[in-house]
């Protein structure tokens, strides 16, 4: 097991170094460049910026450079907020997203499969049809749809809860509620189905006819025979989600304006803000390589018939 | 001769309500079984057999089955009409069973201890370590080699016959009055099966547990069955002792049965005889013989209501429209 951890980790480095690699070329593929805005500037002075950032070296120099910084855990400063490194800028806004991302996964998680082992026990009943039509919702409304209408509904309308802001603002904690709603809702919809499936698919397996035919309660049936072979599934989908779910609250973040990760990366990219992107890029491939990372290690301590060597 | 009778079923129905219409799996069914008897079930792929007793055990998957009448009267009680606390009293511990692919029948993410011990400790009262103790000695009783050291695996290490022969070991280790075995040895290579099948007879003889052996294959039966019934499309259509039935069977779809089975001792140049046809659908099945289609012997009357039953003698019956009243 040992041996496979640090294997794994090994094969981390290359999978950075070529993903590193790739993004820095692709992005300067793509026309533009930080500084080109509206009004042009005068050659002298856009020499000055080029040289000032090293721009005004041949590519192959620049990400040599580049790699060399990151080694040092140095990603740069942003072209395009001049008072602020890329560390900073991600350091500040990652904490956020990963405290949003861990709550909204975690609800999903929890109410996912309480309503999923719902579904499954009630098969075919109203409970089963309410709760599928619900996830049926969460998977196809998307989050521009049920945010702005949350925030209609319970900011506007009702005034229990505050529109925006995050945390710091005077609500406190109350911020959290609409955003993590807005977020789950399409991976608490996805585990409920996901762990309803698996689970009525499980109960008709052959080993559990024969916990059945052994006498055992219903409960027990459930409990000890039917759920940990029902969950794995579920467990594997746990390593995307994470990454997507940090990754993907762009949307969430705008509407209720919470300064994350995901806001930098859409502005980073739109205003070609090569290093921001590039240390986003970086950030996002660690998560989900991690979080893959951690499933991999779950399922080998979940399924026996999984050895690591 | 009814006072060792330990379970009889009578006239039992298992239907299922599919979109198609409705299937009659099992269309009343009855058999005795007799303390220590072994009785084996033969028919084809869909002929009722492993619906017939899992209904025994009240395990139909419901919906979409369910039992649509009769009795399975064991030791004096309907298990149909019992609560659901006094059937989980009987499974496992009065009547077991053992089933078709034991690559699938034991859960693959508990330990053969966990799954054995739990039986034990449920039915026999005992503490852990006693039921342990207890697990070892059946898996040594099943032929398993070095059972204290076996049985804290995980099935996934144990080859097929192994994990039947813990199936087996699981089964029995309460000591049931009987051992359902849902062909037991379809999934094993032939060499395992042989093995298997010697195995559920020694140790029913020993424990004394009488067994329904679920079978399609004649072969198995005739080595270890006292008696047989023959299943045809939801119904038993002939009954009677091992030796009847293979010296003199009467219905037309046992006769064709014992046909088709290669023998070694006739040396033959023809090719193997095989009941043509194909076993009919059972969904919204007319009243008729189901067999006229592929039989022989066919009669006008077959076509148009299913035969009554001829009893030929002593638990000797035949449902055919060539014999009893019908002649």
């Amino acid at each position: 097991m040992s041996r496979f951890i640090v294997r794994r980790f090994l094969s981390v480095i290359p999978t950075l170094f070529i993903i590193v690699t790739l993004s820095f070329f692709l992005i300067r593929l793509a026309p533009g460049g930080p500084f080109s805005g509206e009004k042009k500037l005068p050659p002298e002075i856009m020499a000055n910026i080029m040289r000032k950032y090293h721009m005004d070296e041949p590519l192959v120099n620049q990400y040599f450079r580049y790699i060399g910084d990151v080694l040092h855990f140095d990603l740069g400063p942003s072209y395009r907020y001049k008072d602020q490194t890329v560390n900073d800028l991600i350091g500040n806004a990652f904490p956020v997203s990963i405290l949003l991302g861990t709550l909204a996964l975690g609800t999903a998680l929890v109410l996912g499969t309480i309503v999923g082992i719902t579904s499954a026990l009630k098969q075919n009943k109203w409970q089963d049809y309410a709760a599928m039509s619900v996830a049926v919702l969460g998977i196809s409304v998307p989050a521009f749809v049920v945010g702005p209408i949350l925030m209609l509904i319970f900011a506007l309308k009702l005034k229990w809860l505050p529109t925006s802001g995050w945390l710091s603002s005077r609500a406190g904690a109350l911020t959290l509620i609409m955003p993590i709603i807005t977020l789950m809702m399409p991976y608490f919809a996805y585990i409920a189905r996901m762990s309803r499936g698996s689970l009525i698919e499980v109960m008709r397996s052959d080993y559990v006819r024969t916990a059945r035919a052994k006498g055992l309660k219903e409960g027990v049936v459930i409990r000890k025979h039917v759920l940990k072979g029902a969950m794995l599934p579920i467990v594997t989908y746990l390593g995307p989600a994470f990454s997507g779910i940090i990754t993907g609250s762009v949307v969430v973040e705008q509407i209720f304006v919470i300064p994350g990760i995901g806001r930098i990366f859409v502005q980073s990219a739109l205003n070609r803000d090569y290093t921001v992107i590039m240390g986003d890029v970086i950030v996002y491939s660690i998560i989900l390589i991690a979080a893959n990372f951690v499933v991999d290690i779950l399922y080998g301590l979940l399924d026996p018939r999984i050895s690591y060597k | 001769m009814t006072d060792d009778v330990i379970l009889q079923v009578k006239d039992l129905k298992a239907y299922f309500k599919l979109d198609e219409g409705l299937l009659k799996a099992v269309d009343g069914v009855s058999f005795d079984l007799r303390k220590g008897e072994t009785l084996g079930i033969v028919g084809e792929s869909g002929s009722g057999k492993s619906v017939t007793n899992l209904a025994i055990m009240k395990l139909i998957p419901s919906p979409p089955g369910h039992i649509a009448g009769g009795e399975v009267v064991f030791m004096g009680d309907d298990i149909l009409k019992m609560p659901d606390d006094g059937i989980r009293k009987i499974r496992g511990n009065k009547i077991s069973m053992i089933f078709q692919d034991p690559m699938t029948c034991l859960n693959p993410f508990l330990k053969i201890s966990t799954q054995m011990i739990e039986t034990i400790v449920l039915h026999q009262g005992l503490d852990k370590a006693a039921a342990k103790a207890k697990a070892v000695e059946m898996l040594k009783l099943a032929g398993i080699p070095a059972p204290e050291k076996r049985i804290d695996q995980y099935p996934h290490q144990f080859s097929g016959g192994m994990r039947q022969r813990v199936m087996i070991a699981m089964a029995l280790s309460c000591e049931p009055e009987i051992l359902i075995a849902d062909e037991p040895t379809t999934a094993l290579d032939v060499t395992i099966q042989a093995q298997i099948l010697e195995l559920i007879n020694e140790l029913s003889e020993r424990l004394g547990t009488a067994v329904i052996l679920i079978t399609h294959s004649l072969g198995v039966v005739a080595g270890m069955c006292d008696s047989i019934c023959v299943m045809y499309a939801g119904r038993i259509v002939e009954r009677g002792t091992a030796d009847e039935i293979f010296s003199d069977p009467k219905h037309p779809y046992t006769q064709g049965l014992i046909k088709s089975v290669p023998r070694l001792d006739k040396v033959s140049t023809q090719r193997l005889y095989s009941i043509p046809g194909q076993p009919p659908n059972v969904i919204n099945l007319p009243d008729c013989c189901p067999f006229f289609p592929r039989c022989e012997r066919a009669m006008d009357v077959c076509k148009t209501k299913y035969p009554k039953v001829a009893e030929l003698g002593d638990k000797r019956t035949v449902a055919c429209w060539l014999y009893g009243e019908g002649k």
